[in-house]
């Protein structure tokens, strides 16, 4: 499906993967993420091959991908606190103040089948929130969200780059993050 | 300060979402039971209803009823979790996948095969078995069905990205669990006929013991393939 893509990202850097319906962007994605195996060619994190550091990767990076990756019958708070807490210890705390962020902090106790489609995308942004780790790794993450959230998500791109952290993402439009350096790769 | 989870930990809290979102759907906890209760009830119905020749079908009985309501919650194992994402992000968790297919299978048994185990006197006291041999049913069903769940975590890993697959899976696991109904139905027979029922249940035991510590390294490497 790709054929000679590369890329390099460093801290506080931004890829924007652009390119129309069916070019791969979530393939190239996936394969970032260690889920997919390119058929050619590695990918490495730190230097190693991200094969052979298998779960060390895994720890360093937050993936949120097109579907939100949700339990419907679990509320938004459980669904958090597991997603979470198989990584990191956290505390309620953690999980109200990631819904906070987020503006979903209404929607804690409701099972997340209840919510919005953008309201539950907000829940799985949520998991960015808690567990720090240097890269996401975002497909598409604006869908669904009204102006408002939109530019929440983009603030929250912008503080996570300039704290030095790394995001890969996947996007139609632009993606107008106020700090951190850009890059673009367009698959079309 | 972020601490990361234990693998202990984690695999302590998959299984406590997993036994949480059974709990939520409680048709997922019942219908295993009520199919179990009422294959054991259509025999009686459909052979003699008299003692002595439902005390020669009992051990059949109980066992196949048991294994084929075992099947039926199997599909639920890992095909949600792959339907709405939480799969790959538990690929992602940055825990072994191994662990948390195994804590994963253990759910679903304390959800699918230990009411079972619980329920199968009440079974078993229907078709007319002495107690003695409604305890050893019992003892080997415990073994037996927790075999199968993990037996099953394997065809639920393999066919993860199939559609409908429950019949797919149910050709995938019956065979493999043949052994359970020959060494579980005879343990049943002999216990029946007042005779030591050790040795198979031995063999339950090691049938366990072998599908406990290989199967949830085939199902992790299973789980991988189905999420790519």
């Amino acid at each position: 499906m790709l054929r000679g893509v590369g890329f390099a990202l460093e801290s506080g850097e931004l890829l924007h993967v652009a390119g129309p319906n069916g070019t791969g962007k979530t393939t190239l994605l996936r394969v970032a993420c260690g889920l997919s195996q390119p058929e050619d060619g590695d990918v490495l994190w730190r230097g190693q091959s991200i094969a052979r550091l298998g779960s060390e990767y895994s720890w360093d990076l937050a993936y949120v991908a097109h579907d939100a990756g949700l339990k419907g019958d679990l509320t938004a708070r459980e669904n958090l606190r597991y997603a979470a807490g198989l990584r990191c210890t956290v505390s309620d705390t953690d999980v109200t103040s990631a819904l906070t962020t987020l503006n979903v902090a209404v929607c804690a106790e409701l099972p997340t089948r209840a919510l919005s489609a953008g309201q539950r995308r907000r829940v799985a942004l949520a998991r960015l929130v808690i567990a720090a780790v240097p890269l996401w790794i975002l497909d598409e993450p604006l869908t669904n969200l009204d102006a408002a959230g939109a530019a929440l998500v983009l603030e929250l791109i912008a503080q996570h780059l300039a704290a030095g952290g790394m995001a890969l993402v996947a996007a139609h439009g632009e993606l107008a993050v106020r700090s951190g350096r850009i890059s673009r790769l367009d698959l079309s | 300060m972020i601490t990361r989870t234990g693998i202990v930990r984690a695999a302590m809290l998959l299984i406590e979402r997993d036994l949480r979102l059974a709990f939520r759907r409680a048709s997922q906890l019942c219908h295993p039971l009520m199919f179990f209760l009422v294959v054991t009830t259509l025999f009686p119905l459909s052979l003699s209803p008299q003692p002595s020749q439902l005390r020669d079908i009992a051990p059949g009985v109980l066992w196949v009823a048991a294994l084929l309501s075992s099947l039926l919650a199997l599909e639920a194992l890992l095909k949600s979790d792959a339907e709405d994402g939480t799969l790959e992000q538990l690929v992602l968790s940055g825990q072994p996948v191994v662990a948390l297919v195994a804590a994963k299978t253990l759910a679903h048994w304390l959800v699918g095969g230990l009411p079972l185990v619980i329920i199968s006197p009440l079974a078993a006291m229907a078709l007319g078995v002495a107690p003695d041999a409604m305890l050893v049913t019992a003892e080997g069903l415990l073994m037996g069905t927790l075999t199968l769940s993990f037996l099953g975590s394997v065809g639920a890993a393999l066919t993860i990205g199939v559609r409908r697959s429950s019949v797919l899976l149910s050709l995938l696991v019956l065979p493999l669990a043949m052994p359970l109904l020959i060494f579980g139905a005879r343990a049943t027979d002999l216990a029946m006929a007042g005779e030591a029922s050790s040795g198979p249940l031995y063999l339950l035991g090691a049938l366990l013991a072998f599908t406990a510590t290989l199967a949830p390294f085939a199902a992790a490497a299973a789980v991988r393939i189905g999420v790519e």
